[in-house]
């Protein structure tokens, strides 16, 4: 059975305890909000996602979207709540107010997006999409398109979609096949296929609004030749109007493993008009600058299924009684013990946990980041809040969606036979979940935007912004006597992970390849690194408090925090084993030994 | 036309109430509070009444502890005009808020108040229906369905026998069945505009209700826990236990 309450006793603790220790003043200086208030705009989302996503998760995946001649019809109730959604504003969370929007910090839209993600993963890419198009209009178009789609997008009365990749071209974009051809009045045609469009087509907005990369005639080779176009479904006319049909159309819908609810499109474009969107050729760029924001918010969805898979996971293990506690029965009452009592089901259960909120905490410390990276004045503080943002971007969204996946898994397991059958919906986490950590770049290309780009750029500039931070930590709380249980694992594991690094630095500069192939694992150690400082700081805080704390809300923390610490932390002495002992034994297997036992 | 709405803040409806382990009331430090659900309907229902544009004004009233104010808040984010806040630290009981609310109304001149028909916490009932005793107006007690013309309103009322309707004169007090309507959510934008709206703070001082309780309350304690079931070999054992042991038949 999929439960799920938003944990907000958990988000404000982040914002008052947590977030606050950074600077929050400075995000809400220029802005009517204060802190108090985000606890109420919480609830109300809270109410949304519990109520109105919640219950129709499970029917979007039986049901999923049907295909009829160029329409897409969504599956029975997603229209109404997207109605509700637009109505009550969601849509418009972080837009300017310029265009309509409430302007709110970055980091509040990681809790809602958390909690669509738990609540209904498929339905949150709607509007996440949109949210991503509004996001490069904003920061790339000229000043004409931005006033005439921002104020519908940030409504959601339009909804918004983004359009790489082909048939011949996906990860490698400089591949590009879709042609723009200039035309006397300043606009495009816009000619040829795109492939796995996210809501491409659907029936839940009155118009919706393609970007599109494609190349101009006579453009550079590769990706330096990429121009984004804004193509809209139905053209609007210069008061936002709906005036002709554009020329393009939905060729059909994929049939997939999850996210049954949310339509993935082949795109025709058939000499539809389109404009340019930021300069020419520098389609790139424009993409880049959302596709970071994409990156931490498919991060999220991760985050959001782990909730959601770890809650009905809690709720089947108090539920299900089997077998009796090995130490003794708990509960003589009943005809048998709940597995909850088991080791390996806590354990599990803990796992999931601590990954989850320790996770929480590095994503929206990070989201803070963004948002002094956009209005710090002070240059060095801008500076390295924007280094922070891009070093943790892969490790966030690789890392996250990961283990999401993991903590879906551990969900069906811990329903056993329930859990594989559809009934309870935990199969369909698990199916959803699996799209994460391959969309908006796979985690393996993260892990190689981790070692081969941020780690060498400015000269390991990104890596200090987090190495400082750590080791200024380590030395100022050395003889924290409350931290006793969580310094020395954190300077263990720490120490490993600056030791690996040196490592890879001098051999990728020798040895690419070496460095590539280490890449994962040295991802997910940095994460474990990164969350292991997290719940050492969540330890520090939740000590200081623990003389008002009547619902043990403190005294739970430092508890999960002795967890991770001591059984999740240490994976990075494996981890480290495996990247040491380098990449011989498999740069040097032989390419003909893979089918040996079966090759005729 | 005015509408006047009374809000109560209650233990949230999804919370398991715990009683304090003094017998002396039910634990409320640490719990989820909210809106006592029939009230939502009731200012859903005045929302209706003004968008439909019958009425021009929406007035939220609170009576009791500070923390009432994001009562009233919620109610405002929802789409109401401004809140009276009325603080009173201990409990009172529903003669007092009638007369409160008496108070409120001579001043505020409402042509309709609109209140839950009860709240989820004492389970009274009782306001309501004072409050329309003292202001000598008709009353439409546990309304499913309203309908406003000029100077009347219908209802729809919910009693034993089924649905009974009703036509009152205005003024006139209704109090809200969870049937009536589906209370909508605060959207994003309302509940940035109801930072700006204004509240008027007053104490129950202010309004010279006499607060004195007249109930003498002793403890509140459990339900007693519900004991292991035992299965019966025959109907006339189960007839004998009823008689001689449940006393019950």
């Amino acid at each position: 059975m999929q439960v799920y309450k938003a944990p907000i006793k958990d988000y404000q603790f982040l914002i008052k305890d947590f977030l606050n220790s950074g600077s929050l003043d400075s995000v809400f200086e220029n802005s009517d909000l204060n802190i108090d208030d985000l606890s109420m705009i919480l609830e109300e989302a809270a109410k949304l996602c519990e109520e109105t996503l919640l219950p129709i998760n499970q029917i979007g995946d039986m049901e999923g979207c049907s295909f009829n001649q160029g329409n897409v019809k969504t599956p029975k109730g997603f229209k109404e709540a997207y109605k509700k959604f637009v109505e009550n504003g969601w849509q418009g969370l972080t837009v300017s107010k310029k265009y309509g929007g409430q302007q709110l910090p970055y980091f509040v839209n990681m809790f809602l997006d958390e909690m669509i993600s738990s609540s209904n993963m498929s339905f949150g890419l709607y509007p996440g999409l949109t949210s991503n198009a509004i996001d490069a209009i904003e920061k790339s178009a000229s000043e004409e398109i931005k006033n005439l789609y921002l104020p519908k997008l940030s409504t959601g009365e339009w909804s918004g979609t983004m359009n790489l990749t082909e048939p011949q071209c996906g990860t490698d974009l400089g591949l590009s096949k879709t042609i723009a051809h200039p035309q006397k009045d300043g606009s495009y045609k816009i000619s040829g296929t795109k492939i796995f469009i996210t809501c491409g087509e659907h029936d839940m907005s009155e118009n919706i609004i393609h970007l599109v990369l494609a190349k101009t005639p006579n453009a550079p080779e590769g990706i330096k030749g990429i121009s984004l176009f804004i193509v809209p479904k139905i053209i609007p006319n210069s008061d936002g109007s709906l005036g002709k049909k554009n020329s393009l159309e939905c060729g059909s819908i994929e049939k997939k493993m999850g996210i049954n609810a949310s339509p993935t499109c082949v795109m025709h474009y058939n000499e539809a008009r389109g404009w340019l969107v930021g300069d020419l050729h520098k389609g790139m760029k424009a993409m880049f600058v959302m596709m970071n924001g994409a990156r931490l918010m498919v991060g999220v969805q991760g985050l959001g299924i782990a909730e959601i898979a770890y809650q009905s996971s809690l709720h089947y293990a108090n539920e299900r009684l089997q077998g009796r506690a090995l130490n003794g029965s708990k509960h003589l009452d009943k005809v048998a013990d709940p597995i909850i009592v088991h080791p390996e089901i806590r354990k599990n259960l803990l796992k999931v946990k601590t990954l989850t909120e320790g996770l929480r905490g590095l994503m929206v410390w990070t989201g803070l980041q963004v948002d002094i990276a956009n209005l710090e004045k002070d240059k060095f503080k801008k500076q390295r809040a924007e280094d922070w943002v891009a070093l943790m971007t892969p490790i966030l969204k690789s890392f996250s969606t990961d283990v999401g996946c993991e903590a879906a898994n551990i969900g069906v397991q811990i329903y056993g036979g329930h859990g594989y059958i559809k009934d309870h919906g935990m199969e369909q986490l698990l199916r959803d979940s699996r799209i994460a950590p391959i969309y908006e770049g796979t985690n393996g290309i993260q892990a190689l935007d981790l070692v081969g780009r941020k780690m060498p750029m400015h000269t390991g500039r990104l890596l200090k912004s987090f190495f400082h931070e750590v080791k200024d930590y380590l030395e100022k709380n050395s003889f924290n006597y409350n931290l006793k249980e969580y310094i020395p694992h954190l300077t263990k594991s720490f120490g490993r992970l600056q030791q690996v690094t040196t490592f890879l630095a001098s051999k990728g500069l020798s040895n690419p390849d070496e460095a590539a192939g280490a890449s994962v694992d040295y991802l997910k150690m940095f994460s474990l690194v990164a969350i292991g400082y997290i719940w050492t700081r969540y330890a520090e805080i939740s000590y200081n408090k623990l003389n008002d704390d009547p619902e043990n809300f403190y005294k739970a923390k430092i508890a999960s925090g002795n967890y991770y610490m001591t059984k999740i932390l240490p994976e990075t002495g494996s981890l480290m084993a495996s990247i040491l002992s380098g990449a011989k034994y498999y740069n040097d297997y032989e390419n003909k030994y893979f089918d040996l036992a079966f090759k005729i | 036309m005015k509408i006047l709405v009374a809000v109560k803040r209650v233990i949230d409806y999804n919370v398991q109430i715990r009683v304090k382990a003094d017998g002396s009331g039910v634990e409320t430090e640490n719990v989820k509070m909210s809106m006592n659900p029939p009230d939502e309907n009731a200012v859903e229902e005045a929302l209706r009444v003004k968008e439909s544009g019958k009425a021009n004004e929406v007035v939220i009233v609170s009576i009791g502890e500070e923390k009432s104010k994001e009562t009233i808040r919620t109610a405002l984010a929802m789409g109401a005009d401004r809140g009276i806040f009325v603080k009173s630290n201990s409990n009172i009981e529903p003669i007092c808020v009638a007369k409160a609310l008496k108070k409120i109304v001579d001043t505020e001149k409402p042509d309709l108040v609109f209140m839950g028909k009860q709240a989820i916490d004492d389970d009274c009932n009782q306001t309501g229906q004072m409050l329309s005793a003292l202001l000598g107006w008709s009353q439409g007690t546990f309304a499913s369905k309203i309908e406003l013309n000029e100077n009347e309103i219908s209802i729809t009322r919910e009693i034993d026998e089924g649905l009974e309707m009703l036509k009152l004169k205005l003024p006139s007090i209704i109090t809200c069945d969870l049937r009536l309507n589906e209370p909508r959510y605060a959207s994003l934008p309302n509940i940035m505009k109801a930072k700006k709206k204004p509240i008027q703070d007053l104490n129950i001082e202010d309004l010279e209700v006499d607060t004195a309780p007249r109930i003498n309350f002793l403890k509140v304690e459990e339900p007693p826990k519900r004991e292991k079931g035992i299965m019966v070999n025959s109907i006339e054992e189960l007839v004998s236990k009823l008689k001689n042991e449940a006393k019950v038949i």
